[in-house]
């Protein structure tokens, strides 16, 4: 065999691990906010704490505000990665929810 | 130097369809799940029997199929449990993608392949076009020559996989080893016990922090993954070597990547997978007394291809005789023969290379037959030639 | 069925879900996934998660939900996940759950973990049809989901076994003399059922506290159960993905999805819908199926309406002969 510099040949390092397995959650670091178009507003005046808006979001991007207890819990949203399909607006039988459009940062 | 063999044996007049089967009880499998093929169904009658009778450590689920075989070893595998299956010819290509699935995923297990032509036309008998198809699928694939080898390679087939994390696939000849009743040497269900322990149980689907397993790569990691597999199994040939050394020390019997015989001074070798290099062996004498100059290699190994101990157990013949039961439809030589002549050409070497297609479909091969192809090979003629031959007649 | 496949002790009880307080708050699904936004599978997925009692080992085949949570190397799956392929998962999970058997024998596991397959229409109606039978056949202990957005999605929009009559795919439009698909839909909860498992039944994600109940009831058995979830796509059946829970259950109020379970071999409807709503509601609001409401294609809605009836009548007929059974 000649010898042939190994180092020479492109390539880049890059860790992983062997078959490809991950620990789970790691999605969390990929931020989907900016798909979202118009964004859900919680009014927590009206918000009664049924967690249906909870549980018809695909994401979770609705975090209940009370994860201890197991009566109703308010709720905030996760704006990083809310994508604003707005079904949390239409499911919400007070009408807590508002789709505000997204301002158009210059 | 001879080593004592440290363990009692059991002398059985078994078939290697028994012999395989025996060696998987016997290695603690936790989970078989395998599907009737001809020539392979003895050893998964045989599993049924030993799980019927308690003789059976593990659980045997007898799938609808070969595909869903391999992928319930995978499902198996991916818990850190320790799993076998087996199959032939039809059921192995059916179970094709999976293949690829439990190397990709860096699973262990061991595989037994009855090895088997493939349709069209249908035939039931014995050659390699079967593992062939599938010697890319990642595996790590050893070849055995009687019973007995099928029965230790199964076993040492646990070891080499859990310690490098690659499915393993034990290639036996179809009714040829599977099918014939030979002596076989039987170690005791505790010394193969001791011998393969228990799995290791890596990075599990059930360990108490949740992984994901068998993940979507897109094109900035799905390269990483693939140089991984083929850095595994190219550093998997130390693990081999260290496994059929520890188990020559426990039964006397040496395995390694390569079987010569009389091939220090040969000038023509016959290069082989599988029983017929038996047969090759046994011509070799007779040969040689003809005034050709004979020998034979075998490969125990097929991947990883073992091309240095090849070329080192080759280095003074002018022909190589290298015997395909497969073909490699438009390509320039058949498999073996492809690997063969790849290795010369890296050592940068030329010899005369005969590349033989035989023994398709059941074809017979006897000794007289490889010394007519020795006595061929002898003569002088082009660097590479490629043909088929039909063998079975006497001289 | 083998008789280990009994209903366990005590658990019937509390396999009905009452009230939302009551199901588990700590998610088992990250965000971060990768699912168009409104993504009904992704509400089943999150559903029947939550509804169960103790984290599930999930088996996932090919198709929407696997690949929009499992870009390597960001998972969303916050429970044990594995893929294999499209075909298996049925197949994958007899693996798993046989395995999990023999290492609970051994000691080296404490005890077996429930087993939930997600898997599409195209993974259970079509491609894993055979090892999804073999696996019910063999008794293993999983609950087997089938969300079902009446498509392949995931390669565009293509026809499967499970797209209704009429419905537009880009395999089966509608032009001057296709209405869109030409056969009906395969009935898979009848080739289930007929595997005389302990449990199966349909569900919609518009109704969760049915659909968390026989998530519960389901896992509460030592055998295989199948839950057939409907689960609308906003993307292939073309409507604002604001509406994703406001289709399925329209699917549900004009019978188009009827929701009702085989227990024990015993059909019951779940939710009786005595008052339907005009099938055109379901249709209307969605894309695939708009074309029906045009006059050239009267004859095709017929069609579609006549079966949606004989389907019905169909549920009710072996709810009624199996009562009391």
């Amino acid at each position: 065999m000649s010898d042939v510099d190994v180092k020479s040949r492109p390539k880049v390092a890059m860790q992983l691990n062997p078959g490809g397995w991950h620990e789970g959650g790691s999605s969390v670091e990929y931020l989907t906010h900016d798909w979202r178009l118009e964004r859900p507003v919680v009014n927590l005046d009206k918000c009664v704490g049924c967690m249906y808006c909870w549980i018809y979001c695909p994401e979770p991007a609705i975090v209940l505000l009370d994860r201890e207890s197991k009566g109703p819990s308010k709720v905030k949203v996760d704006y990083d990665h809310c994508k604003g399909c707005g079904i949390c607006a239409q499911v919400c039988p007070t009408k807590a929810i508002d789709m505000v459009p997204e301002e158009v940062k210059v | 130097m001879e080593v004592q063999q440290r363990v009692e044996m059991k002398k059985v007049f078994i078939t290697g369809d028994d012999a395989v089967a025996h060696a998987a009880r016997q290695s603690r499998v936790d989970l078989v799940a395998a599907y009737p093929i001809t020539p392979q169904t003895v050893i998964v009658e045989r599993i049924a029997d030993f799980a019927a009778n308690g003789e059976f450590e593990g659980e045997f689920v007898a799938v609808e199929s070969e595909h869903s075989a391999m992928s319930a070893c995978i499902g198996g595998a991916l818990t850190g449990a320790r799993v076998f299956t087996a199959t032939a010819s039809q059921g192995l290509a059916f179970m094709h993608e999976m293949l690829y699935a439990a190397s990709g995923l860096r699973l262990p297990m061991v595989m037994a392949v009855a090895n088997r032509a493939l349709n069209s036309p249908l035939n039931i008998h014995n050659d390699h076009s079967d593992i062939m198809g599938s010697r890319d699928s990642g595996w790590i694939l050893l070849f055995a020559e009687n019973a007995e080898e099928a029965y230790d390679r199964v076993i040492q087939g646990f070891r080499i996989s859990e310690a490098v994390n690659l499915p393993v696939a034990v290639n036996l000849d179809g009714f040829t080893l599977t099918h014939s009743a030979e002596v076989v040497n039987m170690l005791s269900d505790e010394a193969v016990g001791a011998f393969v322990g228990r799995p290791p149980r890596r990075n599990t689907l059930l360990d108490k922090e949740p992984k994901s397993f068998g993940m979507m790569a897109l094109p900035d990691t799905y390269q990483f993954f693939k140089e991984d597999q083929q850095r595994a199994i190219e550093g998997s040939r130390q693990a081999i070597l260290a496994v059929e050394r520890e188990y020559g020390e426990l039964s006397n019997r040496k395995y390694g990547p390569i079987k010569a015989f009389r091939a220090e001074d040969a000038d023509v070798v016959m290069i082989m997978l599988g029983s017929y290099a038996g047969t090759a062996r046994a011509a070799v004498e007779a040969t040689r007394s003809e005034g050709i100059r004979a020998g034979v290699v075998s490969l125990g190994w097929y991947r990883p291809f073992p091309a240095d101990e090849l070329l080192r157990a080759v280095e003074g013949a002018s022909t190589l005789l290298v015997m395909d039961r497969s073909v490699s439809y438009g390509a320039i030589a058949h498999p073996l023969a492809s690997d063969v002549m790849a290795a010369l050409y890296r050592a940068g070497i030329r010899k005369r290379v005969v590349n033989v297609a035989y023994g398709l479909g059941g074809r017979w091969f006897t000794e007289d037959d490889a010394r007519r192809l020795f006595r061929y090979a002898s003569k002088p003629g082009p660097d590479f030639e490629s043909f088929f031959y039909y063998g079975g007649e006497s001289e | 069925m083998s008789s280990d496949a009994v209903r366990q002790q005590g658990e019937a009880s509390s396999a009905q879900v009452r009230s939302l307080f009551e199901v588990e708050r700590r998610e088992r699904l990250a965000p971060g996934h990768r699912a168009c936004a409104g993504c009904g599978p992704m509400i089943a997925v999150r559903q029947i998660l939550q509804a169960s009692q103790e984290d599930p080992v999930v088996v996932n085949a090919t198709g929407c939900v696997e690949v929009v949570t499992s870009v390597y190397p960001e998972t969303a799956w916050l429970v044990p996940w594995a893929h294999v392929a499209f075909e298996n998962s049925a197949a994958v999970t007899s693996g798993v759950e046989a395995a999990m058997k023999a290492l609970v024998r051994r000691g080296e596991l404490d005890k077996e973990r429930p087993v939930v397959v997600f898997a599409g229409d195209g993974g259970t109606f079509d491609i894993g049809i055979q090892a999804l039978s073999g696996a019910l056949e063999r008794g293993h202990r999983m609950l087997y989901v089938c969300y079902d957005n009446e498509a392949y999605m995931n390669t565009g929009i293509q026809r499967s076994g499970a797209t209704p009559y009429g419905a537009w795919t880009t395999t089966s439009p509608y032009g001057k003399i296709w209405p869109g698909k030409r056969e009906r839909k395969k009935d898979i909860m009848g080739i289930v059922a007929a595997h005389g498992i302990p449990y199966a039944a349909t569900a919609s994600i518009s109704h969760w506290k049915d659909l968390m109940t026989k998530v519960r009831k389901a896992l509460s058995y030592d055998g295989p159960t199948f839950l057939h979830v409907y689960a609308p796509c906003n993307r292939g059946w073309r409507f604002d993905p604001s509406l994703t829970v406001e289709v399925a259950k329209r699917a549900v109020e004009t019978r188009f999805f009827p929701l009702y379970e085989v227990e024990g071999g015993r059909y019951r409807i779940t939710l009786p819908v005595t008052k339907p709503r005009p099938l055109e509601d379901f249709l209307s609001i969605q894309g695939r199926f708009r074309h029906l409401l045009l006059p050239q294609y009267r004859e095709a809605l017929e069609t579609l309406k006549r079966m949606v009836d004989e389907q019905w009548e169909r549920i009710n007929r072996m709810a009624a002969a199996t009562a009391g059974s």
